[in-house]
């Protein structure tokens, strides 16, 4: 039987076990949206901007570990989803596009709403391809997700000019790819196992990083086993939250420029560093040429082109994560670290890094932990970028692998809102929070109309500073207080969310907060809470910009911890 | 203090499909490499294309652009020739203003660089050669007192010497699909 382009879309996406689709119609993909009713089977969620679908689908897609779909029009519909695009893309998220294409006698005509989409997103795409006729669409869709999910994920896109999906033929979906350049080594090499086993057992003072990569993989069991056989203790990235259990002895939390104090100065006391999937973000490692100055370094990836781009390993291991951690595993013989834990413990009491001081004031560091308290490890939480989302870094110790999703490479501020509905739709029993920053907020909080027209209970928190949090904490560090463009007029975020139907809370000081989170979570709807936070508040620890992990200043209130609990200065910063 | 720079010539072994060069290219810009030249033809086997591209840049660059070559989908081989043992090899036009009285001239100095005449007219020729960059440059710098009115050169291609070279061996069959074969035709309009 013959099919139209936009049916053989659909039957693709069904092929691919794809039952959400986050979109939005437009002239272009017409004919896409007139197919969908005859496939009640696939959910198609209506965002409320393109960014938003895309973003959307990059959460869904990292809690499923399926490809995420977002769908848009040509133009300015595919241009709103290059952001998103590109935050998959620096995050490596298995993500699939579908954009209609304007009909193919226009394209290169300037045609109205015509963009070249392909062209555009060729530097943040692992791969893209524009269809110019019908039969084309089904292998063009399989090679789309089998690139989009295999090797290092990442997001692809396919553009469908408007005639073509609806050009009709036959329909036969590809059994197998045939990509003769795309062959992702996924078995690391045997010998370097064997040497990194020895590194490993010659190492006093090892430790493990642990990136994206151990979630992406599905390596977490691995993981655990690699450091408890060891007893190396493991430090997690920003993207690697999660990846090994928070609350395990053996975690030390997260490295780097607001990472914890006590790891930024064991990385650079370590012998031995197993960099399991994470690829040395400048974020991570400081000043480069001062970064592990003692240390053999072990980097386990699956990208090959990510092994000595920022640092030259010792022992390089191409290959799944998962796969190499198991043969490892099988290599490595019990060892005990006992000094060097203890090193890092008595470090680690001597420089708390993350204290919240005793204060009548609303500390933003004391909402997140009161609602990671109060949700507990099965709850996903999401954030924007920014200081709440440092906060959220440093003080939710993330048990459940997938459970923390934020922007890390791109860093890209409204994230949150509409990441938070990928993310619920992909668990709809779960409890979803999104920590949100008051600026990011403000640039996708349209995707609120999204979370009530399709009944999802999250659970916004705007952790309200007024600020932009953390360009306000450069201004006043590195350009003397010179606040230039920070302050933000901020509309009634109660009233905003009463006004799309969803519950709005306000909480001003410490007594609400913890009621606020319990009602919050007793509602069976959304709920956003304006947190209206101390205004100056800054995110330590923290390493300087230029500076190495050696030089991290620690938070002021960790140095006073050990007298007794801490009390807040009056005044902090310069007003 | 900048990285010692080095001549570079690297040789892909590409799908024959839209919107490669582009991507490619754009693999190079991303590290700002300027590309000096780029010579693109068919290769032996059917469906899949060979490019030599000539850059500037340091060991390490080059190196890592290379393993972002590997990345784009439609690149099957990638081969840096540097500090090989490579014939390499362009080919220049250059159209030389001639009169009747230094034609001869000119035409001496076309014979000792092997290069051939390809059109007369009345007041200029063209001259056909081949050889390395030097020779190319060689012959130029001896034809500009005579008024050099067109040079154009296709870049170099380059092949290592001896042995099986860098021929594409899978151990398999396969047959390499291009653009114009019916089956899926993706890739941007470049």
């Amino acid at each position: 039987m013959k099919l139209t382009g936009a049916q053989i879309v659909m039957e693709c996406l069904l092929r691919e076990g794809v039952d959400t689709i986050f979109g939005y119609p437009g002239g272009a993909n017409l004919p896409l949206y007139d197919t969908l009713k005859q496939y009640p089977q696939v959910r198609h969620v209506l965002v409320r901007h393109e960014q938003g679908a895309a973003h959307a689908a990059d959460a869904y897609a990292r809690v499923t570990g399926k490809a995420g779909v977002a769908w848009a029009t040509s133009g300015p519909g595919a241009t709103n989803l290059v952001t998103g695009i590109a935050n998959a893309w620096m995050d490596s998220v298995p993500l699939v596009c579908v954009t209609g294409a304007v009909v193919s006698w226009l394209i290169g005509r300037d045609g109205f709403q015509e963009a070249d989409i392909t062209g555009i997103t060729i530097p943040i795409t692992k791969h893209n391809a524009l269809v110019l006729n019908v039969e084309e669409i089904a292998p063009a869709l399989r090679e789309a997700f089998h690139i989009a999910t295999t090797g290092r994920p990442g997001p692809v896109l396919v553009d469908i000019p408007r005639d073509v999906q609806q050009q009709t033929c036959e329909f036969e979906y590809p059994e197998t790819v045939d990509l003769p350049g795309y062959q992702p080594t996924t078995k690391g090499n045997g010998r370097q196992i064997k040497r990194a086993a020895q590194l490993i057992a010659e190492a006093e003072r090892p430790l493990i990083l642990a990136g994206h990569g151990v979630i992406i993989a599905r390596a977490w069991d691995q993981l655990v086993e690699l450091a408890e056989r060891a007893q190396m203790p493991v430090i997690t990235t920003l993207l690697g939250l999660g990846g090994f259990p928070g609350t395990h002895e053996l975690c030390l939390g997260m490295p780097g420029m607001h990472g914890m104090y006590w790891n930024n100065l064991a990385i650079s006391e370590a012998d031995l560093l197993v960099a399991v999937g994470m690829r040395f973000d400048d974020r991570v490692t400081g000043r480069l040429k001062d970064f592990a100055p003692k240390a053999k370094i072990v980097h386990i990836d699956i990208d090959p082109a990510e092994i000595g781009k920022n640092i030259a390993p010792t022992v390089p291991i191409v290959g799944d994560v998962k796969q190499v951690l198991a043969d490892l595993i099988s290599e490595v013989a019990p060892v005990r670290h006992d000094a060097w834990r203890a090193w890092i413990a008595e470090l680690r009491q001597a420089h708390p890094s993350i204290v919240i001081p005793e204060t009548d004031q609303l500390l933003p560091q004391y909402v997140i932990k009161a609602i990671y308290d109060a949700s507990g490890p099965n709850a996903y939480y999401v954030t924007g970028v920014g200081q709440h989302q440092m906060w959220a870094a440093q003080y939710f110790w993330i048990d459940k692998p997938g459970g923390f999703i934020t922007s890390g490479g791109l860093g890209t501020m409204g994230f949150e809102v509409p990441a938070a509905v990928g993310a619920q739709f992909a668990d709809l029993k779960a409890t979803v929070w999104a920590i949100c920053g008051d600026g990011g907020f403000q640039m996708t909080s349209q995707e609120l109309a999204t979370v009530v027209e399709y009944e999802l209970p999250i659970k916004y928190a705007i952790i309200n500073n007024g600020y932009l949090g953390m360009v306000r904490q450069w201004q006043e560090l590195f350009y003397k207080n010179n606040l230039s463009a920070v302050r933000m007029y901020q509309p009634d975020f109660v009233k905003l969310a009463e006004a799309y139907g969803l519950r709005g809370l306000r909480v001003t000081d410490r007594a609400q907060v913890a009621p606020a989170i319990d009602a919050a979570l007793s509602h069976p709807g959304p709920v956003l809470i304006d947190f209206q936070v101390e205004e100056y508040e800054n995110t330590f620890p923290m390493v300087p910009p230029g500076a190495a992990l050696q030089e991290t200043v620690d938070s002021p209130y960790a140095a006073a911890a050990s007298d007794g609990p801490v009390r807040r200065p009056a005044t902090q910063g310069v007003r | 203090m900048p990285a010692r720079l080095q001549h570079h010539t690297i040789v892909a072994l590409v799908e024959d499909k839209p919107g490669v060069l582009n991507r490619i290219a754009s693999k190079w810009r991303q590290r700002g490499f300027n590309i000096e030249s780029l010579a693109v033809g068919h290769s032996e086997i059917p469906g899949l294309s060979r490019m030599t591209f000539t850059v500037d840049g340091a060991m390490h660059d080059v190196e890592q652009v290379t393993k972002q070559l590997y990345k784009v989908i439609e690149v099957v081989k990638i081969t840096d020739l540097t500090g090989e043992d490579v014939v390499a090899r362009e080919l220049a036009l250059i159209r030389v203003a001639a009169s009747p009285n230094n034609r001869t001239a000119i035409l001496e100095i076309a014979h000792v660089f092997r290069a051939n005449v390809v059109d007369v007219a009345h007041d200029s020729l063209i001259l056909e050669v081949t050889g390395d960059e030097e020779k190319i440059e060689a012959l130029y710098e001896l034809l500009l007192p005579y008024g050099v009115k067109e040079l154009m050169r296709t870049g170099r291609i380059a092949m290592s010497r001896g042995g099986a070279g860098h021929h594409l061996d899978d151990g398999t069959q396969r047959r390499y699909r291009s653009a114009g074969e019916g089956k899926a035709q993706v890739g941007s309009l470049l």
